[in-house]
């Protein structure tokens, strides 16, 4: 299929994988798609950074490595903050005339590493403007050390340190938006993309990639062993979760934001909810309060979204999402 | 020519790295170091150094800046002091782990709670064990000539470990001392071009760094990490020898004051050896045998060396400026009774614990802790293993 843009799947499918096969990420783990969609769609030599976490652990178990690219591993909180002086490293040897090659910096880190404990290393890097790409894989939950509340965990999921039980039924907070704390300092490029939206998720990485400075990528991730559901449910999952606007598809760009999908018929949040084990319990006739007040959440956040949209949506007018075919 | 100036420590130590010239330097601030990246950062703003900054938003970034960077490929540098290593620690084993030869002035003060801002040792002895190499300082000149020479020593493809520079906070980074400078090519020579080891930044040959590492290999990894060490010192000599060659000044693991024909002697660190040497020179003065032991090079520790040179004593007295709690004695005891421990013959030691949080440690101290050595060595009587001076009962 051709695009506007000239990308094809087909094209895309010839370019070698950066991130090779063998790694020992779960079947059916949303994040190794993600990563590898993300490096088909960049050009040119790339260094990477990873926060602690699933990806980290396993696709570089020493003396193997999954990476065809120069990669590092700090720690937890501190992938933006590495990546920084990686990238001030070049800036200084280019100068010096010890570089020639234009690279690109892309950090990878999961919700723990990005929400909450990386959080400040973050916001440090974009506010001093290093040109770099920060990806999250956002899978809503500390999953690498067996499914405990973070800062992105849903409203109402089950989880191992939130567990629904008879007293507390599950997570009782909403959700951080980190998209729009990001947006809020004022970086040049800020998006949210989903693997089942792959056309969108490629484009908005070319562009990242091709304006100089931060900017960052949040990223719809499911996991099965996290989200209690089926094996291979993950890319029907993604789109479950664009679809119900409960993971809306948009970007600021210099502090515009457009809306790059809009469902023509936004779907009921249930049924992204029912195909997930960790929302089980808001079924059950004493939790309804629940399920209505997600909906009320993703509603809200949905109209406002809409508010803020710039109105340059890129979807044609019968809501078909951009590559989800 | 050599230049002979008056400076504080901390201006000494920012004018070794403005020769030294590094390629990036990750920091922030916090008292009382920051006058050291204050200034470095005019250097910076002004063009006397290629090096690129990155100002942080914390101590922790400003290592895994440091991290990111040297892991890059180039020549880094940072300093800081107390709760800022504090808030390092994770990133210093990792630093380590990784190999990186980044170098750090280590400006001591004490650790909160309760806050206070003034020297004392427990920070760089918090950190002793993470796999750094440490130099202490016992004035500006030592921190100005450490701070050249730990580029060298840690970036010696033998070592390739970060190595941090201590010196006293306040008394000796904001006292003015008379100190000289050694020429800008002397120095840019001495360090040399930097070398790289498998850096990040080679597109040709890509890396991964950061390995997750189970029990299979975990244990080979830190062998390897503590056999690397056993070669630290042979490195700091040899580098002292070429260093006294471009500044007249000799340099060893540790620094032995009037201690050969000694009976009794001191064992302590940085800038209250100088406050003791001139008590020492007042007690042989009375005829009393008195001599003085400085470490220098603290991590990793040269205890065959240092045990050498104690065994002869009648009685020794460690002071340290930070204590271990729990342990029976301050850090700097347990290593040179550690270092002892194998000698057949050797002194009985005390332990005084002194001048934490900044308190003075005054000549007066120095010659009641001689006093009380003087009787042990006659008697054999130990009237205390342990005890704070210089501190209300």
């Amino acid at each position: 299929m051709a695009t506007p843009t000239g990308i094809t799947l087909k094209e895309l499918s010839k370019k070698e994988g950066l991130l090779t096969s063998g790694h020992r990420m779960c079947a059916g783990c949303g994040a190794p798609i993600i990563v590898k969609m993300v490096l088909l769609a960049a050009e040119g030599p790339i260094i990477a950074a990873n926060a602690t976490g699933c990806l980290e652990v396993s696709t570089c178990i020493s003396d193997y490595t999954a990476w065809k690219i120069p990669w590092i591993h700090n720690a937890f909180e501190n992938a933006a903050a590495t990546l920084s002086g990686v990238e001030t490293m070049y800036r200084s040897l280019k100068k010096q005339g010890k570089i020639s090659k234009d690279i690109k910096f892309i950090a990878f880190g999961g919700d723990g590493g990005t929400y909450d404990i990386g959080l400040q290393s973050l916001s440090g890097a974009m506010e001093r403007g290093h040109d770099m790409l920060y990806v999250c894989y956002d899978n809503g939950a500390y999953m690498n050390t067996g499914i405990q509340r973070s800062s992105a965990t849903p409203f109402g999921a089950d989880t191992t340190t939130c567990p629904a039980g008879s007293v507390i039924p599950g997570k009782t907070q909403n959700r951080k938006n980190l998209t729009k704390i990001m947006a809020a300092h004022n970086i040049p490029y800020a998006a949210q993309a989903s693997p089942s939206h792959w056309m969108d998720l490629v484009k908005k990485v070319k562009k990242a990639l091709s304006i100089t400075g931060p900017k960052f990528m949040n990223i719809l991730s499911p996991c099965n062993r996290g989200w209690r559901s089926r094996t291979d449910d993950a890319i029907m999952l993604s789109r479950l979760g664009v679809e119900t606007c409960y993971w809306p598809l948009y970007e600021i760009e210099d502090g515009a934001t457009k809306v790059t999908f809009k469902p023509k018929e936004k779907k009921p949040l249930v049924d992204f909810l029912k195909p997930q084990g960790r929302f089980k319990h808001l079924f059950a006739p004493e939790n309804e309060w629940m399920l209505k007040k997600f909906q009320e959440i993703v509603d809200k956040e949905w109209e406002s979204l809409l508010k803020s949209d710039s109105g340059r949506c890129d979807s044609k007018p019968s809501g078909k999402a951009p590559g989800a075919e | 020519m050599a230049r002979v100036v008056a400076v504080t420590g901390n201006e000494a130590v920012a004018e070794a790295l403005r020769q030294v010239n590094p390629d990036v330097s990750s920091a922030y601030p916090i008292t009382p170091a920051t006058d050291i990246m204050q200034r470095f950062t005019g250097f910076v703003s002004n063009g006397k150094v290629k090096t690129e900054m990155i100002l942080v938003e914390s101590e922790h970034s400003a290592m895994s800046g440091c991290i990111g960077a040297s892991a890059a490929g180039g020549r880094v540098m940072t300093a800081t002091s107390s709760q800022g290593l504090a808030l390092m620690w994770e990133e210093l084993f990792i630093a380590s782990g990784t190999r990186l030869p980044i170098v750090m002035a280590l400006v001591n003060r004490a650790l909160s709670a309760p806050l206070n801002i003034h020297g004392d040792h427990s920070d760089g002895m918090g950190a002793r064990d993470c796999g750094w190499i440490q130099l202490w300082s016992e004035n500006a000149q030592d921190a100005y000539d450490n701070t050249i020479q730990a580029f060298r020593i840690a970036e010696h493809m033998d070592l390739r470990l970060p190595a941090m520079v201590c010196l006293d906070g306040f008394i000796i980074s904001h006292s003015i001392e008379r100190i000289e400078y050694i020429e800008d090519d002397k120095v840019k020579n001495f360090v040399g071009e930097f070398k790289n080891l498998n850096p990040l930044l080679d597109l040709e040959h890509p890396v991964s760094y950061g390995p997750l590492i189970l029990p299979d290999y975990y244990m080979e990894y830190r062998k390897a990490h503590a056999e690397v060490m056993s070669k630290v010192a042979g490195v700091v000599l040899d580098v002292a020898k070429d260093f006294e060659k471009i500044s007249g000044r000799k340099y060893g693991l540790f620094e032995t004051y009037r201690l050969d024909d000694a009976e009794i002697g001191l064992v302590i660190l940085n800038s209250a050896a100088g406050t003791s040497k001139d008590v020492i020179d007042a007690f042989r003065e009375k005829g009393i045998k008195a001599g003085l032991l400085k470490p220098r090079l603290y991590r990793p520790f040269p205890y065959e060396e240092v045990g050498n040179a104690l065994k002869h004593l009648k009685a020794v007295c460690v002071l340290d400026r930070a204590d271990a709690f729990g342990a029976s004695y301050g850090p700097l005891f347990m290593d040179i009774a550690s270092s002892l421990y194998t000698c057949k013959e050797k002194p009985v030691l005390i332990n005084k614990i002194y001048g934490l949080g900044g308190r003075d440690y005054l000549p007066e101290h120095a010659g009641l802790v001689l006093d009380e050595l003087a009787g042990i060595a006659k008697t054999g009587k130990v009237k205390t293993f342990k005890e704070y001076i210089g501190v209300r009962e």
